[in-house]
Order: C-alpha cells, then sequence, then structure tokens
C-alpha cells in the first residue's frame, strides 16, 4: 500500500490501511464510521457499523463486521496482528445519524444513537480513548481516515468537510 | 444465498407482479398530479447486497430526494420514493408553477410539496397492493430527506440486516415520457412479510 491509495470500506464491512494509504466508507446515516489509528506504526483501521449488538443476529454465518460489539475485537486484532498496540490506539467515530425523525419512539428508528452508545461501550471496554467523534444530527456522512497522519475527514452535503 | 427455500423463480414473480400492480397505480396518479403522461418500466426484482442498492440511483454519495415511509399492517415494511435533483425540479416546475429550487436549497414549499407527493404516491400503491392482496396495510407519516442515498437507504435495510448483507429490492422506475429515469419506487417487505405475501396471494410456500 502507497501513499494516496484508497481503500474502500463497504457497509458491514472493516478493513485497515498503512503506508498513507486512505481508509473510506460512504453514506453513513445510522451506520457508525469507527476509527481506531496506532500513530507510531502509521496503521490505521476503520469499521462501517449497521448495527449495535449481534444478540439480535439471526444469520447463519454472522458478518461480524455489521455489529459493534464484534467488529470492534475484530478491527483490534486485525491492528494487533500487524504490531499495533492497544495501549497506542486512539479512536474517531462520525455517523450515529436519525435520518428520519417523525419516529422517534420506535426502537428501529433510533437505531443511530444505539450504534453509538454500543461502539463507545466496546470502546470502553478495551479501554481505547475516544478522542473525536461528529454523531447524531441528521444528516448522511461520508469519512475518510488518512494512515500517514490519523486525520479524519468527514464530509456531508449540508456542512461541506471538516477535519477531526 | 437464497431468501426462497423452493419456487424462487416463481416467487420472484409474483413479488414483480405486486410492483406492476402498486407502481401501476402510482405511475398514473404521478400522470394525474403532474397532467401528462407518466410510463413506468417493468419492476425488478431482485435479491442483492446493501452497497448495490445505492448503485441504482446514482451511489452512496449520490445526492437524491427521498420519501420514506414505513409500512404497517399484515405484511410491514419499507418504502421509498426517490428522485435525483433535476427530475425533482422538473416535477416541482409542473405543479407549483414556478421556477423552483435553483440551487441547491429547497423552500419549505417545495419540500412540503414532494412530501406530499410521496404521500400521495405511496398510498395508491399500497392501497392497490392492500386491494390486490386482501391485507392490510397502511403507510405511517411520510419523512422527506435531501441527502446521500446510502445514508437514506440503509434505513430500509435494517430490518435484513440481522438475517445477512442482502435485501429484497422490488425497484420499478418512472419515466416521463422517452425521458431517462423521473424516480425510483422501492419496496423492500421486512423479511417476515413474504410468507404473508404469497399465503394471501395463494402461492404454496
Amino acid at each position: 500500500m502507497t501513499e494516496g491509495t484508497l481503500i474502500k470500506v463497504g457497509m458491514a464491512d472493516l478493513n485497515i490501511a498503512e503506508g498513507g494509504a486512505v481508509l473510506k466508507t460512504t453514506g453513513l446515516g445510522s451506520c457508525v464510521g469507527l476509527t481506531l489509528y496506532d500513530p507510531q506504526l502509521r496503521l490505521g483501521g476503520m469499521a462501517h457499523i449497521m448495527l449495535p449488538t449481534s444478540e439480535i443476529a439471526r444469520e447463519g454465518q454472522v458478518n461480524i463486521a455489521k455489529y459493534a460489539d464484534t467488529a470492534i475485537p475484530e478491527l483490534l486484532a486485525r491492528m494487533k496482528s500487524k504490531g499495533a498496540v492497544t495501549g497506542r490506539l486512539v479512536a474517531k467515530m462520525a455517523g450515529g445519524a436519525q435520518m428520519f425523525a417523525f419516529m422517534g419512539g420506535s426502537d428501529t428508528m433510533r437505531i443511530g444513537p444505539r450504534n453509538v452508545e454500543a461502539t463507545k461501550q466496546a470502546l470502553e471496554y478495551f479501554k481505547i480513548p475516544l478522542v473525536a467523534e461528529d454523531t447524531g444530527g441528521s444528516y448522511g456522512r461520508t469519512v475518510e481516515l488518512n494512515s500517514q497522519n490519523g486525520v479524519f475527514s468527514i464530509r456531508s452535503v449540508q456542512f461541506g468537510v471538516k477535519e477531526i | 444465498m437464497n431468501l426462497f427455500k423452493n419456487d424462487a423463480d416463481f416467487k420472484m414473480d409474483v413479488l414483480r407482479e405486486v410492483g406492476n400492480i402498486g407502481a401501476g397505480n402510482a405511475a398514473t396518479a404521478l400522470s394525474t398530479l403532474l397532467n401528462k403522461p407518466v410510463d413506468m418500466a417493468v419492476p425488478t426484482v431482485s435479491f442483492i447486497p446493501f452497497e448495490e442498492i445505492a448503485e441504482r440511483v446514482g451511489g452512496s454519495e449520490a445526492v437524491v430526494i427521498a420519501i420514506f415511509l414505513r409500512v404497517d399492517g399484515d405484511a410491514p415494511g419499507n418504502m421509498f420514493f426517490i428522485l435525483n435533483r433535476e427530475p425533482a425540479r422538473r416535477i416541482l416546475q409542473g405543479l407549483l408553477g414556478f421556477n423552483a429550487a435553483e440551487n441547491d436549497e429547497y423552500s419549505e414549499l417545495e419540500l412540503s410539496a414532494l412530501s406530499e407527493i410521496g404521500n400521495i404516491l405511496a398510498g395508491s400503491y399500497l392501497s392497490s397492493l392492500a386491494d390486490f392482496t386482501g391485507l392490510h396495510m397502511s403507510p405511517t407519516v411520510p419523512s422527506l430527506a435531501v441527502d446521500m442515498a446510502g445514508a437514506i437507504l440503509s434505513y430500509g435495510l435494517l430490518q435484513f440486516g440481522t438475517m445477512g448483507d442482502d435485501a429484497l429490492l422490488i425497484d420499478t422506475t418512472f419515466l416521463e415520457g422517452h425521458q431517462e429515469a423521473e424516480g425510483h419506487f422501492f419496496l423492500i417487505p421486512d423479511p417476515e412479510s413474504f410468507d404473508k405475501l404469497f399465503r394471501a396471494l395463494g402461492v404454496p410456500i
């Protein structure tokens, strides 16, 4: 992987990048784009989390990248296998929006905030500090993590690009 | 992965007919509303990966105007009426009679008009479907968003999300004259609704 390489992370998918490659996931609504970064190795990881907990899974072969409680341990393991140290990792995340406001009561419709909550819980469990987040609201986001410097950029239709 | 254990092809045909009947009525309603002919393509029924659903309307990051409603009742599901920006502008022009939405900003009036169009179309789609199947189906209040297609459509995939990485989509494209796609009607029944739909239509499960 060389500088500027773009690695696309699909919905309910995860991947890692190093050597200046950029991880990107598009069109986050209620989903959460979580990134982990080891500044010493310049190694980054990204997960596009769709649902909070694998307890609700009814699929035969569980896609572990889909659920907050399984995606984070898997991403962590993938990064450790590349030499990352948990104590050095920092997390950033974006997404978890509530795109449609009208059905606030139903659990499905509150999925964005629940994804954010579950992601934070998992990070807390592994004692990985969440250093920046851009979550909530009612708009979609596309996010990128630059493995060269750990910069996390967020693009939305309304607000353009911002970096955290 | 296969959603239906047996007679999968036949069941897909039945769902195509479901889309045909629903969207046919909706196309008529749209045509009345705009006072000009509106055509529709033969619906496509596909069991496809989540990622590919947004590709149907220009990709995950494409900005679309979407009216979303949840279908309540015997066979619940999610319904989207999706327009790209150009066709939305033309529809508003036809309906409100003035040059609407020159830039990307939509006024309250325009948004409310689009939302009402979605409401009318979804209502006619569902009522014909309810007549055809004898099932009770009612739309919730429509909700409108102008945003990235991926972010919007992911809401319709949550029910399938716990089952796998694919969803069954009944997609009907509206055409205005010989112009390209005017809009899309997406019906994504909840996974549990298929057996009910098939039973109501006398299809062996």
